[in-house]
């Protein structure tokens, strides 16, 4: 497969730019609040100094990264929680069967969690039977719609509040004229039930502390809380890169992503969960079972890969998302895969696999604005260049794409067939120069260019004055 | 004080008379300039799509040029970043890293910001940082410092830090992302009657959908507008 012949993303892209120019509205618009708002709750902190630190505590914790995954365990299953190694995404769909064909699940809550939208926990219940209810408000509608998140924080960003106000009057029966707060309680009612009734909690992880063998996650509904205090079984699922090392690293990097994604000092509800109810965790109340599953599917393989793996040091938190000019114009969907935007394009290449992700590394301008905000330093722009090169290493670019730069760089290093080069392309006839591919494209909603007059070689031989 | 001048590939074809406002400003200022014939083209093109063969050539090629320059003053902020940040990695060398200057770095850090003369009195202007030149070279006080001295008033833009969606190829490969991104830049536009930059590829970029929208604003590459600065007052 060759990129050029490819363009799915650009396809994509075209497709929402054109036909649905509302999501371009409302993702500008939704990234450029979060965007003020990280930048109002950074305003006066020594923002490079923590960014630094969360980089080194990160890097730390990924190169020792089985000490404190196994440390992490320990103390999980100390406490009552049964701990659980997925290599693959299948594996994880086993665990899921295994536990909902033990329990007679018929019905699962779920908080937001991307893993579980990256390794397909939805379809893999449904085909057991099992009702998935999103318990967030962002992803409840998104699973209404039948589309996968747009955001890494928030899924239904592309959605604009008459779209939503449309959904739910068909759906929910609410009145065409709801306001948010009505909207909302329409949604909270379906909610409230499945809670009360569904016989497992699906969560995901913001961070695991290896110390303490502690779950925590970040949220701003409440509905994560309910979804793993309510149902008697609850599964957290963590990508194996999730590990902090101390309890004491906690409280910066609860600010660090908070501020990050959302530019809250904290999210609404922190919940830090170390066991199920009852003895010998300690806990007064929450589910009888606890089961802890650490996802790989193909995180080893980004770590072990010198080039790339700094990717894995991301807390998404979406900041390089909210910053990023390309993917403001259209949101995730061009992306093609569970992460968008500059992170999801460093990632996608190992975890969605390098023949789907080939374009991904050059959706972007390479602009620099996702190194500014990353709160643990991943240096993005110099990885989706590694990508690039890797691209063209693997000769995934073109063989006409190839030939050009080859040509091109020859002449270059010549400079007397590099000015016989410039002198043929400026006396070009205008109708073979309108046919030129890359002017072809240049002109689609661009005026073409105006080569005329004489080159400054032609000037400084006639002599400035 | 003697400067080589890098007009790069784009430069020399497309801002063919800003490059000669560049030569006559230098003069002006007593610089002498000297344009090395055998200069092409940087390679950024190369180096950002991936090609590093390719980029090597020409950053090889580049570094031979200006091997007895003093100073080499490039005319655009990102192929200036690119001898700066890439050309060490391409070529294991700092040599020619540490004395290439994009213009209004030269003229602001290197020559102490020389007055220029209010030719520019009653010109409302927004100013366009390219993005090489603001998050990989600093450059972002040194423009607007030059423009304001020369009596221009430049207009608070909201989106004059975010990238223009020109992006080399990337215009191309995704013209229509590239197109959306523009069009974010223009509809934010304070009113103005002139953009100005230090990036040919993003003036090229953004006069050609200006254009094809009708607008009337002009996008002017900062040699030009510095020399008007000058010969203005005089």
């Amino acid at each position: 497969m060759e990129i050029g012949s490819r363009d799915e993303y650009r396809t994509r892209a075209r497709y929402i730019i054109s036909e649905t120019p509302g999501v371009r509205e409302a993702v500008t618009a939704a990234t450029r609040t979060f965007d003020a708002n990280r930048r109002a709750a950074f305003h006066g902190l020594e923002t490079q100094a923590l960014k630094v630190w969360a980089e080194q505590v990160k890097s730390h914790a990924l190169t020792r990264l089985d000490r404190y995954l196994e440390e992490a365990e320990d103390q999980l299953v100390k406490r009552g929680a049964i701990v659980h190694w997925a290599d693959t995404a299948q594996d994880v769909h086993r665990i899921l069967e295994r536990i909902s064909a033990e329990r007679g699940v018929r019905r699962a809550v779920k908080g937001k969690s991307m893993l579980s939208e990256e390794v397909g926990v939805n379809a893999c219940l449904e085909r057991q039977s099992v009702e998935v209810v999103e318990t967030d408000l962002g992803e409840y509608i998104i699973q209404l719609l039948g589309e996968p998140p747009s955001h890494i924080v928030g899924p239904s960003i592309h959605r604009s509040l008459e779209e939503i106000r449309a959904l739910f009057q068909a759906r929910l029966g609410c009145d065409a004229d709801a306001t948010p707060d009505q909207l909302a309680d329409a949604a909270r009612d379906v909610l409230r039930e499945a809670f009360l009734t569904a016989e497992l909690g699906i969560s995901g992880g913001n961070f695991l502390v290896a110390e303490t063998g502690s779950i925590v996650l970040i949220e701003n509904e409440g509905n994560i809380r309910l979804t793993t205090s309510l149902p008697p079984v609850h599964v957290a699922l963590l990508g194996i890169e999730k590990i902090l090392p101390r309890w004491s690293d906690l409280a910066t990097f609860l600010q660090l992503t908070s501020k990050s994604a959302t530019g809250q000092p904290i999210g609404t509800f922190v919940s830090m969960i170390q066991g199920p109810g009852g003895r010998p965790s300690g806990e007064r109340d929450g589910p009888e079972e606890l089961h802890v599953v650490l996802v790989d599917n193909g995180r080893t393989r980004l770590l072990e890969d010198p080039e790339a793996w700094e990717a894995l040091r991301c807390v998404r938190c979406g900041a390089c998302l909210n910053v990023c000019p390309v993917y403001r114009q259209t949101g995730g969907h061009a992306y093609g895969y569970v992460y968008s935007g500059p992170i999801g394009s460093v990632v996608s290449p190992v975890l969605a696999g390098w023949d789907r992700a080939l374009e991904l590394p050059f959706a972007s301008t390479l602009c620099g604005a996702c190194a500014d905000v990353c709160p643990v330093r991943i240096p993005i722009p110099e990885l989706l260049h590694t990508w690039r090169a890797r691209a063209v290493d693997d000769r995934k670019t073109g063989a006409m794409h190839r030939f050009l730069h080859r040509l091109w760089a020859f002449a270059a290093a010549r400079p007397g067939l590099f000015k016989a080069f410039e002198r043929c392309l400026g006396r070009l006839p205008e109708d073979v120069l309108r046919r030129l591919p890359v002017i072809v494209e240049w002109s689609r909603g661009r005026a073409p260019p105006r080569p005329e007059g004489p080159t400054f070689r032609e000037l400084w031989k006639e002599g400035i004055d | 004080m003697r400067v080589s001048l890098f007009v790069t590939c784009l430069g020399n074809r497309f801002f063919a008379d800003a490059a000669a406002d560049a030569v006559r400003l230098l003069h002006s200022l007593g610089v002498a300039v000297e344009f090395p014939a055998a200069q092409t083209c940087c390679g950024q093109a190369a180096w950002n799509a991936g090609y590093l063969r390719e980029a090597r050539q020409m950053a090889s090629h580049t570094a031979a040029v200006f091997a007895r320059s003093e100073y080499v003053v490039v005319l655009s902020g990102s192929c200036t970043a690119m001898l700066r940040r890439a050309y060490p990695r391409l070529l294991g060398s700092q040599e020619l890293a540490g004395r290439a200057y994009e213009l209004a770095e030269f003229l602001v850090d290197v020559l102490g910001m020389p007055g220029l003369g209010r030719g520019l009195e009653g010109r409302r202007l927004a100013y366009h940082h390219g993005c090489h030149a603001l998050r990989e070279l600093g450059v972002k006080e040194q423009p607007i410092r030059l423009l304001v001295t020369a009596g221009a008033q430049v207009l608070p833009w909201e989106m004059d830090e975010e990238c223009c969606g020109f992006g080399g190829l990337f215009s191309v490969k995704a013209p229509e992302v590239s197109v959306a991104m523009a069009d974010r830049k223009l509809d934010t536009l304070p009113d103005v009657d002139t953009v100005a930059s230090s990036d040919g590829g993003c003036l090229l970029h953004l006069d050609a959908r200006a254009r094809s929208r009708g607008s009337l604003v002009a996008f002017r590459s900062l040699p030009s507008l510095l020399w008007e600065a000058r010969s203005g007052d005089r």
